[in-house]
């Protein structure tokens, strides 16, 4: 646990005890915000380098270092921007939406175990709370939709509810997967159960197929190609966020790559043993976790940024064929075998 | 059975494009060596164009800063989108005492050129041609009207009048 | 009984009108559909045109023959060069200059040249409007190598403006014969690379096949043509049908299909820049020697008459139709561009499917807004 109760500790030589208590929960809050804004923006940047090199190109090199500060230069633009909006818009939703959508992002960061100290928040239904929190953000993609008063931002918007509720249900059933081999939903329970060997080899061939179906959600639930019908650039413009600008086209487009860090994190924690170094090298230092705990997420964000720039987009029954058809069938026969495995005690 | 079939033929085409696309990052990433960007600004002075290219048309001046235009206006009727306005006088030539046009301003708008080529091929005396040049970005439309004869500039000698 | 009521019968739907365009991703320039969706089910399309008309044809009554090449470049970008010999090879069949063997070797290598640069660009851009970002990257890579023996050449990448009446404005550069041979190697290595990374892919297989079907009856009668004609089994190329410069005497296959689909157009394509390939190959090596240029008169006045002239685009059948009076500009000129007939099929071939079929069928006919809409 995050030992940071010195905060309210020094504080409450100075003021009452109950002011210092708010006082630190806003200073953590701080400092929270400030390293996930930090990281969505470092998020963008490696997005777009990454994409450079898939595609003959630099990317960004121009600003900063390795073009390290394009992204904070696009942040700053973005934020002195006018704000427009449609004039038949419903005002209030269509400035309410984005907020839906940054907040829960920021949620379901609380959390995450990035090391042994560092968690903020350890519920002991880690997991739930997780997909529970982040399904809450189809309602601000849904409410964009509906309140920009254009119809490509409705048909996007109308795309959304039907994948982001489709593909939820995968993920829901991988994390039931491993919560049949964990026995715990808790993070740092399941990042300390892996001490021995990490889910994914422990787990072999069920956790195997829950972590391919895994990232496949998790794809589709980040909204990222070959799944980002919602945006869906050559047929609907901008999709649900056609008619944001500004600040508010920010939170949509931090939101996504938060998202996707967090699904990275999600699939970081449950499969690949989280914090963890391989072969328990750094274990014993502590904050070494961060580390480790980076850095894997960084190769699971990588894997999804490799699909984005290879794969062509699939179209909304396709999406939806591949979830009803394919990846619900195979998760459930996943699961019962993952029981079998762990009942007849073949994991390793 | 294709049900199992169809998943793996597909993911094996996936990953085959995944191949491709993770081939080409790797390369990029360590070496550069398939990275077609060009860096524009920074490499302007090593960027050279070919010897064709049509950038814009030029009059050719020799060391003299003399040109070899008559003002036949040739390139003034042939241009389809009335590019060229070429301005002259008629002068008495000194030794001969006969009047004789002479240029006084070629004026080309770049705005409104379509790089035809077909002045540079009318022109019977081989006064004007292309030049590569391509940086013509700029803020005033009318800083696009150029004039080519450069300043001061005076006819070659030996140039014939045509007809 | 009592009769059984569904939900979905009690809720009132309606039909809708979405503006697609003339500012759209997809629609590659300004082209504007006015789409009547059912949810996201097409039930018709009205393409609007006129966003980027020029009047060429008008401007063209003009301008007098040899100002006229310049214009068709404006035409249909990507096949500048075919434009141009179009009307070269019209104004010369009219006037009867008789051209040189290299002559009509260089035009035929650079039309086929145009033609895998067209090709290329329009793979990259199909699988740009299908999602996959980098295919258009990739494709750029690759032209841009025809596109540097366009510019050592002709003179410019786009508009290249190359062939005059009698010839072509400039003598093959040094250099030409030896960056074709570098393209082809370097091209033979790529295309199958094109079909590992989007024909083969499985997504993109399931988007484009059995998608905006058209048989080829109907293709006839809607007046496809090159390609997209060609994918529902209708034999239109006018490069065998009625050769003109050095067709005549390379080996080559007119590419078929008989699927009518969106793959089967895609095939055809790919196939195609084979086809253009082994074209280039068999006259790399031997361009005959002799005048790159005829020489002409400084008016040309076509004797009076109708001529056609028609040639094989990037698109297909682009025919310049001009009726002369005798004097040294056309009375009358038509041009008959290819994308214009093949936009006609757009409706037959998307209605009843989805917006995303139609992105998918936009493209697969290859459009250049500024052939259709002159
Ligand atoms: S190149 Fe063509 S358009 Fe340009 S000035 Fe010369 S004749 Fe006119
Ligand atoms: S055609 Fe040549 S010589 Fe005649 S006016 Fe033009 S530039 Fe001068």
């Amino acid at each position: 646990m995050m030992n940071l109760t010195i905060i309210s500790e020094w504080l409450s030589h100075y003021i009452a005890a109950e002011v210092a208590f708010y006082a630190e929960l806003i200073v953590i809050a701080v400092i929270y915000l400030s390293v996930f804004a930090l990281l969505g923006l470092f998020l963008v940047w490696l997005e777009r380098r990454v994409a450079g090199f898939f595609q003959l190109r630099l990317g960004p090199n121009r600003v900063g270092p390795m073009g390290l500060f394009q992204t904070l230069a696009d942040a700053l633009k973005l934020v002195s921007k006018e704000l427009t909006g449609t004039s038949k818009a419903d005002k209030f939703l269509y400035k309410l939406a984005p907020y839906f959508v940054i907040i829960t992002a920021l949620m379901a960061i609380a959390v995450l175990p990035f090391s042994g100290e560092l968690q903020a928040f350890d519920v002991n239904i880690g997991l739930f709370f997780i997909s529970s929190v982040s399904s809450i953000s189809v309602i601000g993609i849904f409410l964009a939709g509906w309140a920009s008063n254009n119809k490509y931002s409705l048909i996007g918007g109308m795309r959304t509810g039907i994948q982001m509720i489709s593909y939820e249900l995968s993920v829901g059933m991988v994390v039931v997967t491993m919560a049949t081999l964990a026995g715990t939903l808790q993070l740092s329970e399941l990042v300390a159960l892996q001490k021995d060997g990490w889910f994914i080899f422990t787990g072999h061939v069920p956790a195997f197929i829950a972590f391919a179906i895994f990232i496949i959600a998790g794809t589709a639930e980040s909204n990222r190609t070959p799944f980002d019908l919602v945006e869906a650039e050559s047929e609907l413009g901008a999709g649900y966020h056609t008619e944001y600008s500004g600040m508010n086209f920010a939170y949509y487009f931090l939101a996504e790559f938060v998202n996707m860090f967090i699904i990275s994190a999600v699939a970081v924690v449950i499969f690949f043993g989280g914090w963890l170094s391989p072969f328990g090298i750094t274990d014993n230092i502590p904050y070494v976790g961060v580390f480790w705990f980076l850095f894997k997420t960084m190769a699971v964000v990588f894997l999804m940024m490799w699909f984005r720039w290879t794969f062509p987009r699939l179209r909304i029954d396709q999406l939806l064929t591949l979830e009803w058809k394919y990846l619900i069938p195979i998760n459930m026969v996943n699961i019962v075998l993952m029981a079998l495995l762990v009942w007849l005690g073949l994991t390793f | 059975m294709s049900y199992i079939g169809d998943i793996i033929n597909g993911s094996k085409t996936l990953l085959t494009g995944m191949s491709i696309t993770g081939n080409y990052f790797f390369k990029n990433l360590f070496t550069r060596k398939d990275v077609i960007t060009q860096l524009y600004p920074d490499n302007m002075n090593e960027l050279k164009m070919f010897d064709r290219f049509k950038g814009e048309v030029i009059m050719f001046h020799d060391e003299n800063n003399q040109h070899k235009c008559d003002a036949c206006t040739n390139c003034e009727i042939i241009c389809p989108n009335g590019s060229i306005e070429i301005v002259w006088e008629r002068v008495a030539d000194p030794e001969t005492g006969k009047n004789k046009k002479v240029l006084l301003n070629h004026i080309y708008h770049l705005e409104m050129c379509t790089m035809c080529g077909l002045c540079i091929e009318v022109c019977p005396a081989d006064a004007i041609g292309w030049g590569q040049d391509f940086h013509h970005v700029t803020r005033d439309r009318a800083d696009l009207t150029k004039v080519l004869n450069k300043p001061g500039s005076s006819i070659m000698p030996g140039v014939k009048e045509k007809k | 009984m009592e009769q059984q009521t569904f939900l979905a019968d009690k809720i009132r739907t309606q039909e809708y009108f979405l503006n697609m365009g003339p500012q759209h991703p997809a629609t590659h320039g300004v082209m504007r559909m006015v789409l009547k969706l059912d949810g996201e089910i097409i039930r018709n399309i009205d393409p609007v045109l006129g966003y980027i008309h020029r009047s060429i044809e008008k401007m063209c009554e003009h301008d007098n023959y040899k100002q006229i090449i310049h214009l068709t470049d404006r035409l249909d970008y990507l096949s500048a060069h075919m434009n141009n010999e179009a009307v070269a090879l019209l104004v010369e069949k009219a006037s009867g200059i008789e051209v040189s063997d290299r002559i009509k070797v260089i035009r035929t290598m650079m039309s086929e040249l145009t033609r895998i640069a067209s090709h290329t660009l329009w793979w990259g851009v199909m699988g740009m409007d299908t999602g996959a970002l980098t295919t258009f990257m990739y494709a750029f890579r690759d032209r841009e190598l025809i596109n540097d023996i366009m510019e050592e050449t002709c003179g410019a990448r786009l508009t290249m403006n190359y062939s005059v009446i009698g010839g072509v404005r400039y003598d093959l550069h040094e250099n030409f014969v030896k960056r074709v041979k570098d393209f082809i190697v370097h091209f033979k290595k790529k295309l199958p690379e094109y079909d590992r990374l989007l024909s083969d892919n499985v997504i993109f297989r399931k988007r484009t096949e059995g998608i905006g079907y058209i048989t080829k009856e109907e293709a006839i009668a809607f007046g496809l043509n090159g390609p997209t004609g060609r994918a529902s089994g209708f034999a239109c190329d006018i490069r065998k049908l009625k050769p003109y410069s050095a067709y005549d005497r390379v080996e080559f296959q007119e590419v078929m299909a008989t699927e009518g689909d969106a793959f089967a157009r895609y095939k055809v394509r790919i196939l195609e820049m084979w086809e253009s390939l082994r074209i280039l190959e068999q006259l790399v090596d031997q361009i005959p020697e002799g005048e790159h240029r005829v020489k002409t008169k400084a008016v040309i006045k076509l004797p009076v008459g109708e001529y056609l002239q028609r040639v094989e685009t990037a698109r297909g059948d682009f025919g310049v139709y001009v009726i002369s009076d005798g004097g040294s500009s056309p009375y009358r000129l038509k041009f008959r561009s290819p994308g214009f007939a093949n936009l006609h099929g757009l409706n037959k071939m998307s209605i009843g499917y989805k917006i995303a079929d139609l992105i998918v069928n936009f493209s697969t006919i290859d459009v250049v807004v500024p052939d259709m809409d002159r």
